[in-house]
């Protein structure tokens, strides 16, 4: 067995819930990614980006005095090739899950009897960006034809991506002078896969300029059309209650967990579960009914909108299955590990893939078809059933955490003014004041190689000490809400001053749970609105704010780095080696070189005190560009209701003297 | 917002949203739904809800969709644990209370329970400019204010714009103790503050204590008692929005813009006295919405993160925690916190006298018994004089009093007297010594306990007991003018000097040189033409009320506010080269009967920012002058008669056009160029200018009878003028006749020229 130092249960997480089965794993003797990563070395060679299997004539090794591969390929261009075929799968990844949705989005207006336009609001903003007519024509047909302009923006044949204008002017000019502004999802993904070819585009930063713009056709393209279709179909998100951890998980009931990114399928599974048949069949199999729980974005996705719990975030999935609670795991799209089969099969465990685009050797694969979404849903629910009595023992630790989710920026701009007087000025007025010292975006993934959700307690909390508001996506996000910094009480406990009181002024938990990674591109809504309000310079670029993903793994952070990155912002990512450290050249280039040419830069940076620290002095410089005052918690965290509490604890008379004004 | 704030305002606006449905319910069935519902003298229904919903209401059944829509707006109380956001909740639930209060209002006027009666409440004086021997004593006695009507709002307009009026504030509840109330209310005043009353601690109002203590309450003394419920907060939201629609050029349902137009322009705040209940938390989140904050006298929670208001939310000052150790002080911080966290500029001149000054006093009215004495009016002869000498012959602060006091005048009685201020400065010019003379009647108005009258030789000034009692003697008017020429004209006044004249032989004297004065001055006004300059001026001080209206003042056209001619715009040019008017070159004359130059064009298409660009300025049948909402008078085409009216904005009544002077104004305002329509200043209409291009004063067929009489004289020299001695009667008036059918045989019966000049159309 193990040949290396394996991490003990409290090394390999930081989470309690995870923590307690990876002891249940050990006694199990039942393998995870967490003990395959301590079992496997990282490729070096890999790791610096400088294997070159590009064709058949490698694949080269450029390591050691090897500078150059067969073909003559340089260090720069081969570290920069791996890059780019990283950001061209993680933008097709995220897009084609907008292009799914759009489809959706057209069967809904063709008259789809299961979905329905939720948000008829958003689908004529979104009409208006796409340049489809709202007039007074019926809904469905507005649906129809912003459906078929969304895909259209897949495959434009001339122009630009139309939702590029949704970028503050000069981010736009930025884009147009230097040749990035994307035409079309498709296209700038396949453009990029041809670019690193054998034998094409061979200069590094020429070959990054197309990885930008490759990029940005996710970030406002693929994946701003994603969020905006799924909104509309299934409701913008607004604050809903929750709860986290695997610790949501029910003993007396069915319990299934939904896994992956499109909550297609998943947001009918979820209205099927409370179905009556569906419910008495439950019963009929000696549970109480069926209860949904959600891991990584599709969890995100149903949690925002349904309120559905979260069970946990990626490194977490293959511990449900350990919980032996789990009827049925179903998964769609990104991020399932293979590893799963194996586990789902000690146990009664229903393992069902259900994306036309997944299937897992050793699965059971029930293929979604929206046509027939409400039966497939039941068909699912009732293969998950009837695994109930085949239960076996069950290890539900109990943990789990409340948290308030659904922080759409249709809901912030909401937040800060009502329906009256909704705008982002406070938040506007908070940062320029120094209330809120700048902000930051921790998103993004956990990453088996280190200790799972470290990064994010500890960035997160040190960010709220210092008075930074950090909104947060993805699995970073469903950390957070395990910590229970997605409370609003979280707000008085790990809050700075100033921080603290603008959440206690709106209501607010100081980490804001925004939504699925896909819905990385609110971010950049709130990010542009932030500069249309005015005060905080007119880019993107000139804002106090940060984008990280400290516990990066998956292609598709790299893509959303890249177009943060290219929309102005200075984006960190954590905790693995820099994939880019093969070629010092290409380093530079995606440091200074963009910062030169887009006002924004990308780092690797391994330890989490680092990226604090280098967080804090960019957005400090950021204050200092803007002319703002230094930051100084001292001056905060006079009002607030302690004030009334203070009241309370006053002798009656002096009670009723500060409350109610002595009269004489 | 905080959790507790939040609750108890949206508990609150529960509460009221419920109770305004019930009221609305027994109205329904008691009074029917076509009972007439409206507050007095507005164009604007109930105005926050028609500038919120651009719904009109005119009868109850109107207020069904209203209490709809409130309802919409309610969510419940955030839990105690593991709440969701509260602060745009707690915003919607605000605006919910101010649109149930308005209806609760509104079915109360429909009951006759509003105005609120107070009996023996008496509002003091009134904004026309009579003499103190002609008021009635039972004026408007027992009711207290209601709803401010608009022809005050537009009386204030040019105030509050020219900084002269910082803002308003609202004291809601009562004081700790009477001479708390009085301190509070004496502080804003010395600042020129508006001060609104309502609501009340324990049936307790600090309008009861301002009256108990004899305080002056009117329009005229700038404090403005609602109704002691918290529910007539809503008058002065009212107010609030009618001022976004009247000066702002906004357009009712434009809820966004009215209530930024408040937040960024509307200098008004909340000062919550004594405890704050749940209804009260509930219309401060209302409040809070128009971008207006509240200082509280209580320990309450305070919200100091800015956004929705421009600075701090809600502020807590407890009262006993003031570190000052009288009420006096402790009102002089609580105002000074107030002024702060709402951001008003407030100018405040020290003048040094033994009685409170501030323009809040202007509008005093010493009656006879309350007067020590008198100068001027039926028993004795007062003039003013301000004359520019060479620099070497003042004495900076000579402050000079020449013959006896007053101290041998019996009571009530009246002494000869004469103000000759002498001024020098490099800047000053003959020209502006009208302009600052005028001055005089203001600054000395100031003065709690004297009344200034009229002008020139035809000044009256009272001095009440109570000023005398507190010391107040002659010299102090020098020390007034001292202060206050300094402090408003220091830019082209440098030295100033002042000698007060009651001795017989040179009162004698120095009343011939004024005369002879007066008498060089209007003859130079007479030569003062528009084709003797080639400069006219423009007038853009409304501009931060209404963005794209833009006056030009030239010699015989005034501003229509009637605060502006061409002489004052030149010396506030002279003294604020980068202020509100600026010179503009006539440039090129197009059409000298229409009076077109390419000057004025050009100005005034930059000016309105492009939304006027071109303007006649004798005309009102083509591209006439655009309007803030300031004006003095609407003048309006009668199509039928072939001429044109002229509403005063004192008067009331209904017009032949169909629409009283309140609707007119929504036409004639806001930067809108509508032909047919214009605002002006009344004194335009004495001008040969008058509507020269469409027949001058001839068009005249209909004039509300205020301006018949106010102006009686200057009108009856304008009509000999125009060649017809008698056009006076043959012009209507509403007291004959207040539609197009009456307007005819009237004019028909008299033979207005009118009828047989050339169509208009």
């Amino acid at each position: 067995m193990a040949k290396k130092k394996v991490r003990t249960p409290e090394e390999a997480s930081r989470d309690a819930a995870a923590i307690a089965l990876l002891e249940r794993a050990l006694q199990i003797n039942a393998e995870t990614c967490f003990y395959r990563a301590d079992e496997i070395t990282p490729c070096p060679i890999g790791a610096d980006g400088l294997c070159c299997r590009f064709c058949a004539m490698g694949p080269c090794r450029l390591v050691g005095d090897v500078d150059m591969g067969v073909c003559g390929a340089t260090r720069d261009v081969v570290v920069v090739r791996n890059f780019a075929r990283a950001v061209a799968a993680g933008a097709a990844s995220h897009s084609d899950h907008g292009r799914s949705v759009a489809y959706t989005l057209l069967a809904a207006a063709e008259g789809n009897p299961v979905y329905k336009i939720r948000d008829p609001y958003k689908l004529f903003e979104v009409a208006r960006y796409l340049g489809v007519k709202v007039g007074d024509r019926p809904v469905e047909e507005i649906a129809r034809d912003v459906a078929i302009a969304a895909l259209g923006e897949f495959g434009r044949i001339e122009g630009e991506l139309l939702y590029l204008k949704r970028a503050p002017v000069k981010r736009q000019k930025i884009w147009r002078d230097l040749g990035i502004a994307p035409r079309a999802v498709d296209r700038e993904v396949v453009e990029l896969l041809h670019r690193t070819h054998m034998g094409n585009d061979q200069d590094a930063d020429h070959l990054l300029d197309q990885c930008m713009r490759c990029a940005l056709a996710d970030g406002w393209g693929g994946s701003m059309l994603a969020t905006d279709l799924t909104d509309i179909l299934f409701g913008t998100p607004a604050p809903v209650r929750a709860e986290a951890n695997l610790g949501v998980l029910r003993e007396d009931m069915v319990n299934v967990i939904i896994h992956g990114h499109e909550p297609t399928l998943s947001e009918i599974i979820v209205a099927a579960a409370q179905d009556p048949e569906i419910v008495a069949y439950a019963q009929s199999k000696g549970a109480k009914g069926v209860n949904l729980a959600g891991i990584c974005c599709t969890a995100n996705e149903i949690l925002v909108r349904e309120g559905v719990p979260l069970a946990g975030n990626f490194l977490q999935q293959e511990l449900a299955i350990l919980t032996g609670a789990v009827e049925a795991m179903v998964v769609d799209i990104q991020c399932i590990m293979e590893g799963l089969v194996p586990l789902a099969n000690r146990f009664h465990t229903a393992l069902i893939t259900t994306s036309p685009k997944v299937k897992v050797a050793g699965a059971l694969h029930l293929e979604f078809d929206e046509h027939r979404a409400l039966e497939i849903a039941k068909q699912i629910l009732h293969t998950a059933i009837d695994r109930f009595p085949q239960r076996g023992e069950v290890f539900v630790p109990n943990y789990r955490s409340p948290l308030v989710a659904g922080f759409s920026h249709e809901y912030i701009n909401y937040a800060l003014g009502g329906s009256y007087r909704g705008s982002f000025r406070p938040l506007n007025d908070a940062i320029v004041a120094g209330r809120i010292r700048g902000v930051v975006a921790d998103i993004g993934c956990n990453n088996a190689r280190l200790c799972h959700d470290e990064n994010h307690y500890y960035v997160v909390s040190e960010f709220l000490k210092n008075d930074v508001l950090v909104v947060q996506t993805g699995c970073g996000a469903i950390a957070s809400a395990k910590k229970g910094y997605m409370t609003p009480e979280a707000a008085m406990e790990y809050a700075g001053p100033g921080l603290r009181e603008v959440c206690e002024a709106i209501g607010i938990p100081p980490v804001l749970h925004m939504g699925a990674c896909v819905d990385n591109s609110r971010i950049l809504t709130v990010l542009s609105q932030m500069v249309t309000e005015t005060g905080l310079g007119d880019d993107i670029s000139d804002i106090p704010a940060v984008g990280m993903a400290v516990e990066w793994m998956s292609e598709k952070a790299l893509a959303i780095a890249t177009y943060c990155v290219a929309s102005g912002a200075y984006v960190i990512m954590g905790g693995v080696r820099n994939p880019l450290a093969g070629s010092p050249e290409v380093m530079r280039l995606t440091t200074e070189g963009w910062e030169q040419k887009v006002g924004g830069r990308l780092e690797f940076v391994e330890d989490p005190k680092e990226i604090v620290g280098r967080s804090l002095a960019h957005i400090d410089r950021k204050r200092a560009a803007l002319g703002l005052e230094e930051y100084n918690p001292a001056k905060w965290g006079k009002s607030g209701d302690w004030r009334m509490r203070q009241v309370l604890e006053l002798p009656f008379e002096a009670r009723i003297e500060a409350v109610y004004g002595g009269r004489k | 917002m905080s959790r507790y704030i939040a609750t108890r305002a949206i508990r609150g606006a529960n509460a009221i949203v419920a109770e305004a449905e019930a009221l609305l319910q027994k109205a329904l069935a008691e009074k029917g739904p076509d009972a007439p519902v409206a507050f007095t003298n507005t164009a604007y229904y109930l105005p926050v809800i028609y500038g919120m919903m651009a719904y009109p209401v005119t009868k109850i059944g109107d207020l069904v969709p209203v209490i709809e829509k409130a309802k919409s707006l309610l969510h419940p109380p955030p839990d105690e644990n593991w709440w969701v956001p509260y602060l745009g909740e707690t915003l919607d639930c605000g605006m919910a209370t101010l649109l149930a209060e308005e209806a609760i209002e509104g079915i109360r006027f429909a009951y006759g329970e509003q105005p609120e009666r107070y009996p023996g409440f008496r509002m003091t004086g009134s904004a026309s400019f009579t003499s103190p021997e002609f008021e009635t004593e039972e004026g408007g006695g027992g009711y207290l204010n209601g709803p401010i009507d608009d022809i005050q709002l537009r009386s204030w307009g040019i105030q509050l714009v020219d900084g002269r009026m910082p803002g308003f504030a609202a004291l809601l509840g009562a004081a700790r103790t009477n001479q708390a109330a009085v301190a509070l209310v004496r502080e804003l005043q010395r600042r020129n503050i508006l001060v609104f009353l309502m609501g009340n601690v324990n049936g307790r109002s600090i309008i009861d204590q301002l009256h108990e203590e004899g305080v002056e309450m009117g329009y005229d003394t700038y404090i403005v008692p609602f109704g002691r419920d918290t529910i007539a907060t809503i008058y002065p939201l009212g107010f609030a929005t009618r001022s976004a629609l009247t000066f702002g050029g906004l357009k009712p349902g434009q809820w966004r813009e009215i209530l930024l137009y408040n937040k960024y322009r509307v200098f008004a705040f909340a000062i919550a006295l004594g405890e704050v209940d749940d209804l009260k938390y509930a219309t401060a989140a209302g409040a809070i919405c128009y971008g207006f904050p509240v200082i509280a006298d209580t320990v309450i929670p305070q919200i100091l993160p800015t956004g929705v208001t421009r600075y701090e939310h809600v502020i807590s000052m407890p009262w006993e925690e003031i570190d000052a150790p009288t009420d006096e002080e402790k009102a002089a911080r609580l105002v000074q916190k107030a002024i702060e966290v709402r951001g008003v500029k407030v100018k405040i001149t020290e003048v040094p006298i033994p009685v409170p000054y501030g323009s809040a006093f202007e509008g005093e009215v010493v009656r006879k018994a309350d007067m020590r004495v008198e100068f001027g009016g039926r028993a004795s002869r007062a003039f003013e004089y301000l004359r520019m000498v060479p620099m070497e012959q003042v004495e900076d602060g000579k402050i000079e009093v020449i013959g006896p006091g007053f101290e041998d005048v019996p009571v009530g009685g009246a002494m000869d007297l004469g103000i000759v201020v002498e001024v020098a400065g490099r800047k000053m010019q003959e020209d502006f010594e009208p302009v600052l003379e005028r001055q005089i009647h203001y600054f000395i108005n100031g003065a709690s306990g004297i009344q200034h009258i009229g002008q020139r030789d035809i000044a009256w000034i009272r001095i009440s007991k109570t000023a005398a009692e507190k010391g107040f003697n002659l010299r102090h008017f020098g020390d007034i003018l001292y202060a206050r020429f300094h402090a408003d004209f220091g830019a082209i006044v440098d030295k100033v000097q002042v000698k007060i004249i009651t001795d017989p032989a040179l009162h004698a004297e120095w009343l011939a040189k004024a005369r002879e004065a007066y008498d060089r001055r209007n003859r130079r006004l007479a030569d003062l033409v528009d084709e003797a300059v080639d400069t006219f001026y423009s007038c853009v001080l409304c501009q931060s009320f209404a963005p794209t209206h833009c006056c030009v003042i030239s010699p015989q056209r005034l501003g229509l506010c009637g605060a502006y001619n061409w002489l004052d715009c030149k010396a506030s040019y002279e003294i604020n080269p980068t202020g509100p008017n600026q010179p503009i070159a006539k440039g090129q004359c197009l059409d000298s009967v229409k009076g077109y130059f390419t000057g004025v064009n050009e100005y005034v298409r930059v000016a309105s920012q492009g939304k006027v660009d071109t303007v006649a300025m004798y005309s009102i049948m083509e591209n006439p002058m655009t309007a803030c909402g300031c004006f003095e008078c609407i003048v309006m085409v009668i199509p039928e008669a072939n001429g044109v009216m002229v509403v005063s904005r004192e008067d009331p009544s209904m017009t032949p056009a169909g629409m009283t002077f309140s609707t007119l104004a929504g036409m004639a305002g806001g930067g809108l160029q509508t032909p047919g329509v214009m605002g002006v200043g009344k004194y335009y209409l004495t001008s040969p200018k008058f509507l020269s291009a469409d027949g001058g004063f001839r068009r005249v067929v209909w004039m509300s009878s205020f301006l018949k009489q106010t102006m009686a004289e200057e009108l009856k020299a304008v009509c000999e003028r125009e060649g017809d001695p008698d056009l006076l009667d043959k012009i209507a008036d509403e007291t004959i006749c207040t539609d197009v059918e009456g307007l005819l045989a009237y004019l028909e019966e008299k033979g207005h020229p009118a009828l047989t000049m050339p169509p208009l159309f």
